[in-house]
């Protein structure tokens, strides 16, 4: 999984270390009009133009950061942030010291920006879970309850149409109804902005559903599929014979061996919902996570994009670990071996 | 001139849809006549939901065409603006209409004053020739690397694994961001991953006409070289683009592909073929223990015959299933990126871009992003239900 992790990050490093990405964020940082030589001055003096290997090790914190005594007489070290004596700057910083770098855009540095805008994506993701989770699980058993049953082609046919609906229509259809003027409902606000701070049901309702309906249909069709297929087993057919009740057959017997394999999809969901993060973000101006990697790219904001896809990363990762686990704990017949 | 009704406004849309109409129904009446001979694509016919499913990707598929090839549905072009138009709603007539032109804007005109309905259907084209190809294309790469791993094992397999495993823990929308760039264009590093995706196609037939036709070298001869020719050619011509990194063969290069909507394409093949191969590749694991395939191994058989004319067949059922999947789901990926306004041309009317342009005033002027919505919506889940009545009937033989 570190090694996983070291790939993905490294992929990343190499494609935003790309020369004419480099040459655009000097051009950004320096002046537009700068000519060839002035842009190569410049990255070289900030340490851009090192071999990768090199800047990778020095980003990670696994080789010392660079001293350039640059052209321009002025002499540079990695981590330097305005305002900072020479002698001050740590030999080792990268990821792994804890430095992250300093956003080109938010004039700031990475890890307090990502910090506070995990921590707002954090809630959304919460609401989202708390929405998403139940019902798709609920949808899910009592479709796949009777199966082929009326109950079944309806929830099934509300599952397959959730799933056809990616965020940003759902979103739009959902704006368009319930806070334009054009429909005139306006029961809830176009813009989560508000909710950054104070989150209510009228400003924070539309972007949870919409992020929830998405995720919602696949999970309801896996737990279906695997509740249809617990139902057809043995053991629900003794107990049956034996009397049981549907109810409790539903409940006490067949519940838990249905859940072994939606709890999978839930976890492995994760990197899915970030998709949907970045997408409602930005549809509804929620400041979060997903509207910074969209800032960080398009401003080709570097160290800021690769703090964000390190948390990506490690967040996918470790949902993958988290799934592994929790179904050898959820389901005895598989042992670690 | 009056505002049309919205009884008006419907029945004037059906109207201008009819020959997509006409072609649904005698495509409709000539499939159940023969449904019995038609093998599984006949068999759909017995299930509603697929017949639903079919009828509706079948509407885009001719909606597109009709529009993109004959010009007919559309009533103005998506592409024109129109004085006095802008953000007006559906069912308006048009300002200073001439004689030849159509006098209304059905959905209305959208913020640049462009006609709703037109870029709607316009936008079907662009989505009904990218989305299947590129999905073919993804099938092509996760089948030619998919089989040998999964038949194979060992080594092989660990590494191809791990490969697809990196691509698929990378969040797509970040992948995209990295890849569909103009700067990332200016490298060439697009044109390198087409020049390697696209070369799977190539493999593919190689290996498929090579293996079943080795023990005729003649015939092997004639029909290997016509079909790399085709092949080498188209592939040439996609990857070559002069004034970019590869410029190798200019001379023979036929047609020339534009450099945003190959750097799309690109992408969209490089994120859904892990996902192919690892159904492959599960698929191939499954199968290669069956006594067929050891009955092929005792015959002598090569192992490439034994893959791609044993096991492949036999694992139709569930890739062509995932193949309709998959559609829709490149359908919404070619969205998304139009949504965050990266690859192709903005004034494009592919759907996504219209939603996007179509939110910044959503809560005044709701139509121009609701109708590519709704028809976007309408695909993917025409292509859901397809796919939903294709695993039913295929699991019935």
């Amino acid at each position: 999984m570190l090694f996983t992790a070291l790939c993905l990050t490294f992929i990343v490093f190499f494609m935003t270390n790309l020369y004419p990405n480099l040459e655009k964020l000097a051009k950004s940082e320096g002046n537009f009009r700068m000519d060839d030589a002035a842009v190569q001055t410049m990255l070289s003096n900030r340490g851009y133009l090192q071999p990768l290997p090199v800047k990778y090790g020095q980003w990670l914190g696994v080789m010392p950061g660079y001293i350039i005594e640059g052209t321009d007489d002025k002499t540079r070290r990695r981590c330097q942030l305005p305002a900072m004596a020479l002698e001050d700057v740590p030999k080792f910083c990268g990821i792994l010291q804890g430095y992250w770098g300093y956003s080109t855009v938010f004039k700031a540095e990475v890890s307090s920006i990502i910090a506070t805008r995990l921590s707002l994506t954090a809630k959304l993701m919460f609401w989202v879970m708390l929405l998403m989770v139940p019902s798709a699980l609920l949808v899910g058993v009592f479709a796949g309850m009777r199966e082929g049953s009326r109950t079944d082609r309806t929830l099934s046919t509300f599952a397959i149409t959730t799933t056809a609906t990616p965020e940003y229509v759902s979103g739009v259809i959902f704006i368009a109804i319930f806070s334009s003027s054009a429909f005139g409902l306006k029961w809830f606000k176009g813009t989560a902005t508000k909710a950054m701070e104070d989150a209510n049901l009228e400003n924070f309702l539309l972007p949870v559903i919409t992020i929830a309906l998405y995720g919602m249909g696949y999970i309801a069709r896996m737990t279906r599929a695997s509740m249809a297929e617990v139902m057809t087993a043995q053991y629900i057919r003794t107990a049956r014979l034996k009397g049981v009740s549907f109810r409790n057959i539903v409940v006490k017997h067949a519940l838990r061996n249905a859940l072994i394999a939606p709890f999978t999809v839930i976890m492995l969901q994760f990197p899915w919902l970030l998709n949907g993060v970045v997408i409602v973000e930005t549809l509804f101006n929620y400041k979060g996570f997903g509207w910074v990697l969209v800032q960080a790219a398009g401003n080709n904001d570097i160290e800021l994009l690769l703090g964000v896809s390190v948390v990506s990363v490690i967040v996918v990762l470790v949902t993958q670990l988290i799934s592994d686990i929790g179904y050898v704990y959820l389901n005895p017949r598989i042992k670690v071996t | 001139m009056e505002l049309l009704s919205w009884g008006e406004i419907i029945s004037r849309i059906l109207m201008q849809l009819m020959p997509v109409w006409i072609s649904l129904v005698v495509l409709f009446i000539l499939s159940i006549m023969y449904k019995r001979k038609l093998g599984l694509y006949g068999k759909l016919f017995d299930s509603t939901i697929g017949m639903i499913g079919f009828a509706i990707v079948m509407f885009w598929v001719f909606a597109g065409f009709y529009a993109g090839a004959l010009d007919w549905v559309v009533t103005h072009d998506p592409l024109s603006q129109v004085s006095g138009m802008k953000n007006k709603v559906p069912g308006t007539p048009m300002r200073g209409a001439e004689e030849n032109e159509y006098a209304y804007f059905l959905l209305g005109g959208d913020t640049l004053a462009r006609d709703v309905f037109s870029r709607m259907i316009a936008g079907s084209t662009v989505v009904i020739v990218i989305a299947p190809l590129a999905t073919l294309f993804a099938f092509m790469a996760g089948i030619t690397l998919g089989l040998p791993a999964g038949y194979y094992g060992g080594r092989l397999d660990t590494a191809l694994s791990f490969a697809a495993n990196l691509i698929l823990a990378f969040p797509v929308i970040l992948l995209f961001y990295l890849l569909v760039t103009p700067e990332i264009r200016l490298t060439g590093m697009p044109q390198y991953m087409a020049a390697v995706l696209f070369a799977f196609p190539l493999i593919f037939c190689t290996v498929l006409i090579n293996s079943r036709l080795y023990i005729v070298p003649q015939k092997r001869n004639i029909v290997l070289s016509g079909a790399l020719f085709v092949l080498l050619m188209l592939y040439i011509s996609l990857i070559n683009e002069a004034g970019s990194k590869i410029t190798l063969f200019n001379a023979i290069d036929l047609f020339n592909v534009d450099g945003g909507l190959l750097t799309v394409f690109v992408s969209v093949v490089f994120v859904n073929s892990p996902t192919v191969f690892r159904i492959v590749r599960g698929l191939a694991m499954d199968i290669k223990t069956r006594d067929y395939v050891a009955a092929a191994q005792t015959r002598g058989e090569g192992p490439w015959y034994i893959m791609l004319w044993e096991i492949l067949p036999n694992a139709r059922g569930p890739l062509i299933v995932d193949f309709c999947l998959r559609i829709g789901y490149t359908t919404i990926l070619l969205g998304t990126l139009g949504f965050f306004g990266l690859g192709l041309e903005p004034e494009s009317p592919n759907w996504g871009a219209t939603i996007n342009e179509g939110r910044k005033l959503l809560s005044v002027y709701p139509h121009p992003a609701l109708a590519p919505s709704f028809a976007l919506l309408s695909l993917v889940l025409g292509l859901n239900l397809l796919a939903d009545g294709l695993r039913e009937e295929s699991l019935k033989d």
